[in-house]
């Protein structure tokens, strides 16, 4: 089955995004496709966390409520959705929306595809006794560094294992560690029948995913250029690739929706989060950003074409999380006159009681929000001190151990009535202990890992 | 004639780990010779002294009209572990935009 164009609309920019965007995307004009990225770095650990309280958790839930506001109309008009909303349980995830299209009267209408084998935690030790080091991609440390610490791990999958999925006939395809730009480039490598190594049209197929993974940041979010003109962000429209079986593509968005879809909206996507613009790696190709080509062909309608990639690496990328310490964040607000002064002496007076009660931490960290905690330096060598109206103090600290940052949380709370005058900000209560789950990074072979593709009837 | 890059460019920040990114891109494709002559690496590292601790890489793309920056060891460990409110060099962008270049009179 080959198709003239294939229209692959985003519906979530990441975990948290607006849940009005998939409703609006499926019922705001004709697609074809549904793509929704639910799974940042350190989300996978915190469903890891859910998933050991209770084994039928450890997905996102929010994509279970979307699908049942939005399954009645995308099965109706044939649209068809690829989500890496599974987390650490696609299976989990693939039943609660089984029972919500059955709870929709959908029951036989709809065929679920589950994506999995991107999990490794269990894998671990066995990877490592093989000779796999999963040393840390920015440090170059061995993972037994932190090994008894691992919370989850898995390895990005690419886009093949949802193109099988796809071509299995699944209405909906769940997948837990998937790369964001897999989610759309499964669609035209499935709907254009576009071989494996087609390395210029998958890096086209990359480009468009990286394009829409941060759903409105591409059509008018969060955009620099000319923002106080960007029409109507409150009915913002969330971006669609129209794609070609060629590899061009043009992005755009439904009519009568808000936001803007401009080279410079675009470009300002491009390069978000972009490492070497030669070598955008997935598992799937190696895109090369310089080769793009792009063209406004219309209001709104921006056009891509000239795309270029290579070969793939024989590696993925591992996400591994593991537990590192605790942290904390007080913060107070001092009025003018003298805000600024204010709360640098609140700070000095922070330090030396912290000082005196013989706490140590790994790191501790003021900012003045209002003047330097965005900028630093760079704007207080600029600033009229005496002209701030008010500064928040914000006060951070860090430790491997739980008793200094807890005691720290009840430092700041005093200061209301034994530090410098003029200060309030402090309704929220004592400053909140948390874990902190931190990121490593690492690559491992790619022939040891092999993605599962299931379907599930409903 | 001394012109902030503010008025110049627009740019878009990210982070990878304890690396922020910065795109920036010439608001109009003919100024950017003068970022690609003038905003160098080592520049940048210079405008960010005190703030950040590893070094800078530049990498152009003039299809887009447009330069990438990777300011390593910018974000306090980044993700979780940072204690910055930017820990994700969401705004780091905007600092870049505060540098001054020359630009000539015409």
């Amino acid at each position: 089955m080959t198709q003239r164009v294939v229209r692959i609309a985003s519906g979530q920019g990441f975990w948290g995004d607006w849940l009005e965007a998939p409703v609006r995307q499926v019922e705001g004009g004709p697609i074809d496709f549904l793509m929704m990225d639910y799974l940042a770095e350190v989300t996978m650990s915190i469903l890891q966390k859910q998933k050991s309280r209770d084994p039928t958790l450890g997905y996102a839930r929010d994509f279970v409520q979307s699908m049942e506001r939005i399954l009645p109309h995308a099965i109706e008009r044939g649209v068809r959705v690829t989500a890496n909303a599974g987390g650490v349980n696609p299976r989990a995830c693939a039943q609660a929306v089984g029972d919500a299209a059955r709870r929709l009267g959908l029951t036989g209408k709809v065929r679920l595809g589950i994506v999995s084998g991107d999990d490794l935690l269990d894998r671990l030790d066995q990877l490592t006794r093989d000779g796999h080091a999963l040393a840390n991609l920015d440090t170059g440390r061995p993972l037994s560094d932190v090994r008894e610490r691992v919370v989850s791990a898995n390895a990005y999958l690419g886009a093949a294992p949802l193109v099988e999925a796809l071509r299995r006939d699944a209405n909906i395809v769940i997948t837990g560690r998937v790369t964001d730009t897999g989610l759309t480039l499964a669609p035209m490598m499935h709907a254009f029948a576009w071989r494996a190594d087609a390395w210029d049209l998958l890096a086209a197929g990359t480009v468009a995913g990286h394009v829409i993974e941060c759903g409105a940041q591409c059509s008018g979010g969060n955009c620099l250029a000319d923002w106080q003109s960007v029409p109507d962000l409150a009915n913002v429209g969330y971006p669609i690739v129209e794609a070609s079986p060629d590899g061009t593509f043009a992005v755009t968005k439904h009519a009568g929706t808000g936001g803007r879809i401009s080279v410079a909206s675009v470009t300002e996507q491009l390069v978000y989060e972009l490492g070497d613009p030669r070598a955008y790696i997935t598992p799937d190709c190696v895109a090369d950003f310089t080769t793009i080509r792009l063209e406004q062909a219309g209001p709104d309608r921006v056009r891509f074409s000239g795309i270029k990639g290579r070969a793939a690496t024989d590696k993925l990328k591992v996400s591994i999380a593991y537990f590192y310490g605790y942290k904390a964040v007080g913060t107070l607000v001092y009025a003018w006159p003298d805000a600024y002064a204010k709360a640098e002496a609140a700070d000095r007076v922070v330090r030396e009681r912290l000082a005196r009660l013989g706490l140590r931490f790994e790191a501790l960290r003021t900012e003045f929000v209002g003047a330097d905690s965005t900028h630093g330096p760079l704007a207080t060598r600029e600033l009229d001190r005496n002209a701030l109206p008010e500064v928040q103090l914000r006060i951070g600290v860090r430790a491997r151990e739980r008793d200094p940052v807890e005691r720290f949380t009840r430092e700041i709370a005093p200061l209301v009535l034994n530090g410098p005058p003029s200060v309030t900000g402090f309704a929220g209560g004592r400053p909140k202990v948390e874990e902190i789950i931190a990121y490593w990074p690492a690559l491992i072979d790619k022939r040891v890992v092999t993605p599962c593709i299931e379907t599930l009837d409903v | 004639m001394r012109v902030r890059l503010a008025a110049l460019a627009h740019a878009r920040s990210g982070d990878k780990g304890d690396t922020a990114n910065i795109g920036l891109i010439a608001r109009d494709p003919a100024r950017y010779p003068l970022l690609v002559e003038q905003v160098t690496a080592p520049r940048v590292a210079a405008h960010f002294a005190g703030i950040i601790t590893g070094p800078v890489e530049r990498f152009e793309l003039p299809n887009l009209h447009a330069l990438n920056f990777l300011l390593h060891g910018a974000l306090d460990g980044g993700g979780t572990i940072s204690l910055k409110t930017d820990a994700q060099g969401k705004v780091f962008s905007t600092a870049l935009l505060r540098m001054e270049i020359d630009v000539p009179d015409d």
